[in-house]
């Protein structure tokens, strides 16, 4: 089929399965790390503003195909053999964090100031009002650009590549180095991932119209 | 855990280095002015242009977009090679660039033209001024004006993205750390300095771009009215 065999289609379709695992870790990971994230940029203590600041700065100013490196050697300087898979994992998540962090922020910012003087005038604590009333109406706007942001960390973990993780784009590049069709493979690489991304990024825009129209 | 950092091979492989930034801000330098062309061309294409011409630049926008940027890269890359088009890698990752970022700037111009107000393109035409000098000298200062910090944020994010072009072997910034890193076994030290590299570049390009917004928004000059 397209000058392609069977196992070879079948090994993109391999590679692209590890693109979906890693894109999922760097979700669940970008999470985690994202929520204190955004909890402390938006917080009253001027210190954790500052230092959660600078780790956005940091990770936004420096390629990720840098940060796969440095955590790929970082963690083997330890003594540990890492398997890419820990590395790319560690790596997303690092990226996934700074930037969901920084989204989120704007959500939490963006519940109007009332809504928190309301909350103090019902006698709320600020954690009863911060998990009652300002994180229900800030997830309600977090929705679309999170599920725009996924978009970025499918299509971002191809650059797991560079510590030659098994996904998608490495295993493009290798039947493209046995075959040398490099139209072929790396159209089918792309319709593979553009199958993946593109629903999402309807969905983002769909979800936003929605937002807008309250 | 005992590990004894060294960065004795900044000495040895300075030059080196140097070349690599070099050829990074050249790359980048070399793709912002024609993919902020591309970009504006095809907002203009899909806001006022004939219905193949929006449908064409929907697709191009969509299909940039949702694709990883080095995907394109390979595909155009190794695409020429197959078709005896030797280009060599540079030429190949300013292409790509151009490509890529043209499509981001296409969507952040046309929201840049959409939030202009009606009543300046009324006026335009109550000056008698043609469609085209309209677009040219009252839609597009203000559209760009409007988006400019938004247009910085994407050709910085293009400026890190030159970072994979090692891939196809054109020796940037992350391709030199790779071959001083065969070297010298030094991995960890020598991400360590190219990160460093890499946020003074980002910061330095990042003041350069708001810099030139100073001098060449007249508005911002005269009235000192904030981007």
């Amino acid at each position: 089929m397209l000058g392609l065999t069977i196992e070879q289609i079948a090994y993109l379709f391999r590679g692209a399965g590890w693109t979906i695992v890693l894109s999922l870790l760097g979700f669940v990971g970008g999470t985690l790390l994202g929520l204190p994230v955004a909890l402390a940029r938006s917080s009253q203590s001027r210190l954790a503003r500052a230092l959660s600041g600078v780790l956005v700065q940091v990770v936004q100013g420096i390629p990720l195909p840098v940060i796969m490196f440095v955590v790929y050697f970082g963690i083997s300087i330890g003594g540990f053999d890492v398997p890419a898979l820990v590395a790319a994992g560690v790596a997303m998540t690092l990226y996934a964090g700074a930037y969901l962090g920084e989204i989120w922020k704007g959500c939490i910012l963006a519940v109007p100031r009332t809504q928190w003087e309301a909350g103090e005038c019902l006698a709320l604590t600020s954690t009863q009002r911060f998990v009652f009333v300002i994180l229900p109406q800030a997830l309600r706007i977090a929705v679309p650009p999170t599920v725009g942001f996924l978009v970025q960390i499918v299509k971002n973990t191809s650059y797991s590549v560079v510590i030659n993780f098994f996904d998608l784009t490495y295993s493009a590049k290798v039947i493209n180095n046995s075959t040398f069709r490099p139209f072929t493979v790396f159209t089918i690489a792309a319709l593979i991932y553009f199958a993946i991304c593109f629903p999402m990024s309807l969905l983002a825009s769909r979800f936003e119209r929605r937002l807008h129209r309250g | 855990m005992s590990y004894e950092f060294d960065f004795s091979f900044l000495d040895e492989y300075l030059p080196d280095l140097w070349h690599g930034i070099w050829l990074t801000l050249g790359m980048t330098t070399a793709s912002i002015l024609p993919g902020f062309a591309l970009g504006t061309l095809c907002a203009v294409g899909r806001l006022y242009g004939p219905p193949w011409a929006r449908r064409a630049v929907v697709i191009y926008v969509e299909g940039i977009r949702n694709t990883p940027l080095i995907i394109q890269v390979f595909w155009l890359f190794f695409g020429l090679a197959v078709l005896q088009v030797r280009i060599g890698p540079f030429a190949a990752a300013v292409i790509a660039l151009v490509i890529n970022v043209g499509a981001y700037t296409a969507e952040i111009m046309r929201a840049g033209f959409l939030s202009i107000p009606k009543g300046q393109i009324e006026a335009a035409s109550c000056l008698a001024l043609k469609p085209s000098q309209a677009l040219w000298s009252v839609q597009l200062p203000q559209a760009v004006e409007r988006v400019y910090p938004a247009l910085v944020s994407q050709f910085v994010l293009m400026m890190l993205a030159t970072s994979i072009m090692s891939q196809i072997s054109a020796e940037e910034l992350t391709g030199v750390a790779y071959m001083i890193q065969s070297f010298t076994f030094r991995g960890f030290e020598v991400y360590l300095v190219i990160a460093v590299i890499y946020l003074v570049m980002a910061s330095l390009l990042r003041l350069t771009l708001l810099g030139v917004a100073q001098v060449s928004f007249p508005r911002r000059r005269r009235l000192g009215t904030p981007l």
